[in-house]
Parts: C-alpha cells; sequence; structure tokens
C-alpha cells in the first residue's frame, strides 16, 4: 500500500496537532484565575472599603497566573506561523 | 488529496485572508548576520504612535505654561493623567516614587497608546515581539542596576541565599524576568488581534457593529490591564532590590 503524505504535509499535520495540544495549556490560568477572582470578590464582600487595593492586587495575580498560558499560547503561534520544524527536512 | 480544496472553501466562508502577520514593506539595501533587513509594518505603526504622543506632549506642554487657576477641559484631562500617574507610582514604591516617576509614566503611556491603537484600525506595535522585548530588557536593565548598586557583591551572593544548592533556579528566575514581562505583554495583545482578524475576515459579511464590543474587550480593556500590570510589575521588581524602608 503506498500512501500520498509527502514529508511536509506530514510534518504541518503534525504541526497542527501540536498546537491544538499546546492550548491545554489555557486550563491552568482559568483555574487559577478564577480561583483568584473568587477570593477577591469574598474579600471586597468582607470588606468593602478596600475595594480598590484588592482589586489592583488581584488583577496583578491574576496577569502573572496568566503567563503560563501565554507560553502556550506562543508555542502554538510559532508552530502554525513559523514552524521551525519544515527547514530540518 | 483531490478533495482539499473544496474542504478549504468550506473551512474559509469567506474568501479573504486571514492576515494579522508584521509585513516588511521596503527591503533595506544591505543585510545583517546573514538576513534581510526590511521596514515593517510595525516601525510605521511606532512612528505613529509617536507622532501621537508628541503632538499631545507639546500641546500639554503649552497648555501647562499658561496654567489658569481654575482648569479647563483640556488642562483637565492633563493634570487627570499626571495625576493618576503620580498615585499609581508612589502607592507602590513610596519614597523611591519621585526618582522612577518618569520612567514608568513613559513606559505607561506608550504601552497604552500602542494597545489601544488597535482601536483606529493600527496593527497595534506591542503586538510584535521586536517591540517588547526591549521594553522588557529595559525594566529588567533598571532592576539590576539598582541591585548592583544597593546590594554590592550581595548581588551575586543573594543567587547563593537560601542554600548553595538553588543558584541555577535562582539565576533562572533573575534571567526569566524581561522574557515573562515581554511575552505576557505580546501575547495578550496578538491574541486580540488575531482574534479581531479572524472575525474580521471569517465573518466579514456579517461583522458589522457588534465586532464593537469585542473591540472594547480585547482593545481597550485588555490593553489598559496589560498596561497597569506591566508597569506594576517593573515597579515591584525594582522595590525588591532596593533597601527597606524606614
Amino acid at each position: 500500500m503506498n500512501s500520498n503524505i509527502t514529508n511536509e504535509g506530514l510534518i504541518l499535520a503534525c504541526s497542527a496537532i501540536g498546537a491544538g495540544l499546546a492550548m491545554i495549556a489555557g486550563i491552568g490560568p482559568g483555574i487559577g484565575q478564577g480561583i483568584a477572582a473568587g477570593y477577591g470578590a469574598s474579600a471586597v464582600g468582607r470588606n468593602p472599603g478596600a475595594k480598590g487595593d484588592i482589586m489592583s492586587t488581584m488583577l496583578l495575580g491574576q496577569a502573572v497566573a496568566e503567563t503560563t498560558g501565554l507560553y502556550g499560547l506562543a508555542i502554538a503561534f510559532i508552530l502554525l506561523f513559523a514552524n521551525p520544524l519544515l527547514g530540518k527536512l | 488529496m483531490g478533495s482539499s480544496g473544496v474542504l478549504q472553501g468550506q473551512l474559509l466562508a469567506a474568501d479573504n485572508e486571514v492576515d494579522f502577520m508584521v509585513h516588511g514593506l521596503y527591503k533595506l539595501p544591505f543585510q545583517f548576520l546573514g538576513q534581510d533587513v526590511y521596514i515593517t509594518t510595525t516601525h510605521i505603526s511606532v512612528l505613529i504612535v509617536m507622532l501621537v504622543i508628541l503632538v499631545f506632549a507639546v500641546a500639554a506642554n503649552r497648555k501647562i505654561r499658561h496654567a489658569e487657576e481654575r482648569p479647563g477641559g483640556f488642562q483637565n484631562i492633563v493634570e487627570l493623567i499626571v495625576e493618576m500617574l503620580d498615585k499609581m507610582v508612589y502607592s507602590s514604591m513610596g519614597k523611591y516614587a519621585k526618582k522612577y516617576l518618569n520612567y514608568i509614566g513613559t513606559l505607561f503611556i506608550f504601552i497604552f497608546i500602542s494597545n489601544i491603537s488597535g482601536l483606529f484600525g493600527l496593527r497595534p506595535p506591542t503586538a510584535d515581539y521586536g517591540v517588547t522585548l526591549p521594553l522588557g530588557v529595559m525594566s529588567f536593565l533598571i532592576i539590576q542596576y539598582n541591585n548592583i548598586r544597593h546590594n554590592k557583591f550581595g548581588a551575586v551572593t543573594d543567587l547563593f541565599k537560601p542554600i548553595p544548592l538553588l543558584f541555577p533556579i535562582n539565576l533562572i528566575g533573575e534571567i526569566a524576568v524581561p522574557f515573562s514581562l515581554s511575552l505576557r505583554l505580546f501575547g495578550n495583545v496578538l491574541s486580540g488581534t488575531v482574534m479581531m482578524s479572524l472575525i474580521y475576515s471569517l465573518l466579514s459579511k456579517f461583522a458589522i457593529g457588534w465586532p464593537g464590543f469585542l473591540h472594547i474587550y480585547f482593545d481597550l480593556f485588555s490593553g489598559a490591564i496589560q498596561t497597569y500590570v506591566f508597569c506594576m510589575l517593573t515597579m515591584v521588581f525594582v522595590t525588591q532590590k532596593l533597601p527597606e524602608e524606614s
């Protein structure tokens, strides 16, 4: 049985699958940001006067938690648009 | 293989190309490290952003020079911006704020205008890693300058602090700062740009009016938050290296 899959086609297909898998990294930041927002909301409920401080602390923590997801996004973009594996053929 | 053309036609409902990449506009007549050098769309966007900031700065300077006792429209806006920046820097840097006010303010205004330039149809300059990495490296240099100036040899010995075994991890933690700062900004702005261009190119016939709400989220909200976070993290890292307030 002879297949018609070229080397480039195989690499492109596997890169697309890899890009999809890389975006699984989005689960972590989602959970983390949700937890931070939940505790932020309960903190505002307990002490409405400190809303500004709580808000800025929460946003800072969420932005740091988001970083790992963005690393996954960067890898997905590299695989899709600047594929380094195609040059290795 | 034969059906791929049909499939492609179905997947991309409109024939418009999905386009959010940086384009080379003008090829410069020399090579750098064996690579072609281009004037890209990012250069043009950065120039436009700089021009806008420059015009605003000149206008604000003229207005403030003839400041009135009771501020009117434009003077009010300028004072609002300056007070907001002052408050932000003073609240997180305390007595060191005066020295870093200018740097943080410049950073804030440049990144904010860059991020919201997607609203006006530009490709945001901060969606190019070549713009955000220098910003991160600048912050890194300021952090390390303060570290060496205030801790002297402590800057090196701090890396061995809890136990010497942790030296590689501490070193990576220091070096990762510019990359995490710049990648965070880049990733957020780029994802917004990609989403907007996907919507405009794939739903081209239906994208009338309602993408405005998405613009408010991706450009204004996300851009403002990321600007705030970039400046805040820079200030936090710098303050960590300075001696404790007494």
